[in-house]
């Protein structure tokens, strides 16, 4: 499916989508579920925090893919779609650091408790935004592409680095975290949120790349038109 | 290779003409240490304890002028283009230019210790073991820092773009290398020194393969 | 002379060895452009080895683009170009080995001293980069006197001067000299002059662009002149200043 062509009618299907699945998710989530045992409604929060966690780590893989192809295979269109997929990615990171503080808290009493997980992607949000910064500070479309395809391959490899070194570092003094495991009466509010975040980004990134398409267009000189029959061709044949 | 030889000796050379500046950093340096004493005030033992994120906060912001001046001399009058077309291969002359930051940026730690020293009463008796991690962690810096160095000394907004694309990929230097270093100078009971100079370790075997490696799209056009 | 005693670099074990008769610098249909413009729009160019071309243009016409596309300094988006039959795009390295650009940017690190830099340069390449070697380098420029002052002390003239020593010290088999003549005096066009008549007997093939039609065409036996990026006209270099189709005087206008 070409995402970025195409028209934006798949995209809007998605994003249709995913807003029902939210809403049922999200629904089902706060009022349906049980409380948990001992967070109590506090918990609730994971429901969206969760998922949208995962979305993150898969934008961000997806636009690591992206570069990947930008510059080994060619094609204006990955650049596209990284530049959305880093841009969605982005602004995911920040939702999910922002519900992490709202969790921390009324659980922990500080807004930021340095759990790894949410610490590595606190890093993200710097380094994916430091390389939007990038795009916007090159002029010229295939240098921009290039650098800002080298600078997320070498961010990304540094994501698990990056959360070991956190993980480490943090459980030498204090063993708080977000909770891993989630009992099994919760998992479909998670599922059906997890699937609802998806669309939504998918919908996300293919209209965002077809914008960043569309901007390409306008930068790059449209092809050049036939050779005019030129002066001269005939002495120049001779000379050969 | 003789091509990274000839980088190397080109490196030496440069870098030894405009040895003023290494000094000029150095003060920078140091009076960042000086400053950052400031924010903690005069408790000697917060000071003793803080004393080696204080060194790698330090080493971190000189990083920043040292890897951007490194490409100066490169693009004022396009020297670099010469020496692509020579042929030289672009890892050969990344590797010299990463070598010679990693000798500057090391020569700087080196140097801020006995500042460190004084400053924050922050003596080891395990001296080589913290050259040794000084040397590990400017290794991480000098590898991604060459490579974004060579980047953004073409772009716009160039003193703002380098800090901006280093600093969160190095977090997890700073962590080691602060870890480590602390250990050294408060004590390390537990022997972890070593796990945090690995972690360097690593970090540096890959950066320096990967940047390596990309070193030639950032460069050509 | 015949051209084909003449291979400066030993060429590296496995390299390929071009067939007799391929044309030193071959274009077909390459295009390049920055950005919303397209600086080179269907360029052809085929040189037989050692034959010298002068290639004319307006200010902002590619000849410049053209020429670091034709050194494999920059990739051409469109179309392709070769240098002895060796594609760059296949492999870089052997087709850069064979060609060295005299660019209008100086290339040298205004820090270090005028032989530091053709020892810097010297050592790249693989040759004898020994004072004693390179300081009658600079004396063929005519910079042997200032061979220990620092680039940044030099005038503009003289920082050319250095180039092309530098470029000179490649040996090349394919030279191409953008604008030589800039910023120079009337000596230092008489040593251009000397430099492409050496190149040439050499049997190095040679592409000069520049607006010093007459010299140019007294060096060269082809001409062709760029126009917005196209190939305008070609042909003898006899003809340039007459029969291009171009007034000579708006070309001719103005240094380099």
């Amino acid at each position: 499916m070409d995402l970025d062509d195409g028209r934006p009618a798949a995209a809007f299907f998605f994003a249709g989508l995913g807003v029902l699945l939210l809403l049922a998710g999200s629904y089902w989530g706060l009022f349906v579920a049980p409380a948990e045992t001992y967070m109590g409604d506090v918990q609730r929060i994971m429901y969206v925090h969760v998922p949208t966690a995962w979305n993150t780590m898969l934008a961000f893989t997806f636009a690591f893919g992206c570069a990947l192809a930008f510059l080994f295979l060619g094609g204006w269109k990955w650049d596209s779609r990284m530049e959305a997929a880093m841009e969605v990615g982005v602004v995911l990171a920040v939702l999910v650091c922002m519900q992490g503080a709202i969790w921390a808290k009324p659980t922990w009493g500080v807004w930021w408790d340095w759990d790894p997980r949410l610490t590595t992607t606190a890093v993200l949000v710097f380094a994916f935004a430091g390389i939007l910064a990038l795009r916007h500070f090159v002029d010229d479309p295939v240098r921009r592409a290039t650098w800002s395809a080298v600078a997320t391959i070498v961010a990304f490899v540094d994501v698990p680095i990056v959360y070991y070194s956190v993980r480490w570092w943090n459980s030498l003094h204090q063993m708080q975290s977000t909770p891993e495991t989630v009992s099994s009466a919760f998992h479909w509010p998670l599922r059906i949120n997890a699937f609802a975040i998806l669309f939504l980004m998918i919908a996300a990134i293919s209209l965002r790349s077809r914008i960043a398409a569309l901007r390409l267009r306008t930068e790059l000189a449209p092809p050049p038109p036939a050779p005019a029959p030129q002066t001269g061709t005939a002495a120049a044949e001779a000379t050969r | 290779m003789s091509e990274l030889s000839a980088a190397l000796r080109k490196e030496a050379l440069l870098q030894w003409r405009t040895r003023a500046q290494l000094a000029a950093v150095f003060v920078f340096g140091a009076s960042a240490l000086l400053l950052f004493s400031f924010a903690i005030g005069p408790d000697s033992a917060a000071l003793r304890r803080h004393s080696a994120g204080f060194l790698w906060l330090g080493l971190l912001l000189a990083s920043t002028l040292t890897l951007a001046e490194s490409f100066q001399s490169e693009m004022e009058q396009r020297a670099l283009e010469a020496q692509l077309l020579m042929p030289v291969r672009p890892a050969a002359l990344f590797y010299g230019k990463a070598i010679s930051n990693w000798a500057q940026l090391s020569l700087l730690g080196f140097a801020l210790v006995p500042v460190m020293v004084v400053l924050y009463d922050a003596g080891t008796d395990r001296l080589g073991a913290l050259l040794g991690v000084i040397l590990l962690g400017t290794a991480g810096l000098s590898a991604p820092g060459t490579l974004y160095a060579a980047m953004t000394s073409q772009a716009r907004a160039r003193q703002t773009l380098l800090p901006l694309l280093l600093f969160p990929l190095v977090v997890p230097v700073l962590l080691a290398a602060t870890r480590a270093s602390s250990l050294l100078i408060t004590g390390d009971p537990m022997g972890q020194v070593r796990s945090w100079a690995l972690l360097l370790a690593c970090f540096d075997a890959i950066y320096w393969s990967l940047c390596g490696l990309l070193f030639g799209r950032v460069v050509e056009d | 002379m015949s051209p084909e005693t003449l291979n400066p670099l030993p060429a590296p074990l496995g390299s390929p060895q071009p067939a007799a008769g391929t044309p030193a610098v071959e274009a077909e249909g390459v295009c390049r452009r920055y950005g919303r413009r397209w600086a080179l729009v269907n360029v052809d160019l085929s040189l037989p080895r050692g034959s010298a071309l002068v290639v004319a243009g307006r200010n902002g016409s590619g000849k410049s683009t053209l020429f670091r596309v034709l050194s494999t300094l920059i990739r051409p988006d469109r179309g392709t170009t070769r240098i002895f039959g060796l594609d760059p795009r296949a492999d870089l390295h052997s087709a850069r080995r064979r060609v060295a650009l005299l660019s209008h940017h100086s290339n040298h690190y205004e820090a270090l001293t005028a032989l530091e830099n053709l020892e810097v340069a010297a050592r790249f390449l693989g040759r004898p980069a020994s004072r004693a070697a390179l300081v009658p380098r600079l004396g063929d420029v005519g910079l042997a006197e200032r061979a220990d002052d620092p680039v940044m002390t030099f005038s503009a003239g003289m920082r050319k001067r250095l180039t092309l020593a530098r470029t000179l010290l490649q040996e090349a088999e394919v030279v191409l000299l953008d604008e030589p003549y800039g910023q120079l005096d009337p000596p230092g066009f008489r040593l251009v002059d000397d430099v492409v008549v050496g190149l040439r007997s050499r049997g190095a093939t040679v592409l000069v662009a520049t607006h010093q039609l007459e010299r140019g065409a007294a060096l060269c036996e082809r001409g062709l002149v760029l126009e917005a990026g196209r190939v305008a006209w070609t042909g003898p270099a006899s003809d340039l200043v007459r029969g291009s189709g171009l007034e000579p005087a708006s070309l001719a206008e103005g240094g380099a």
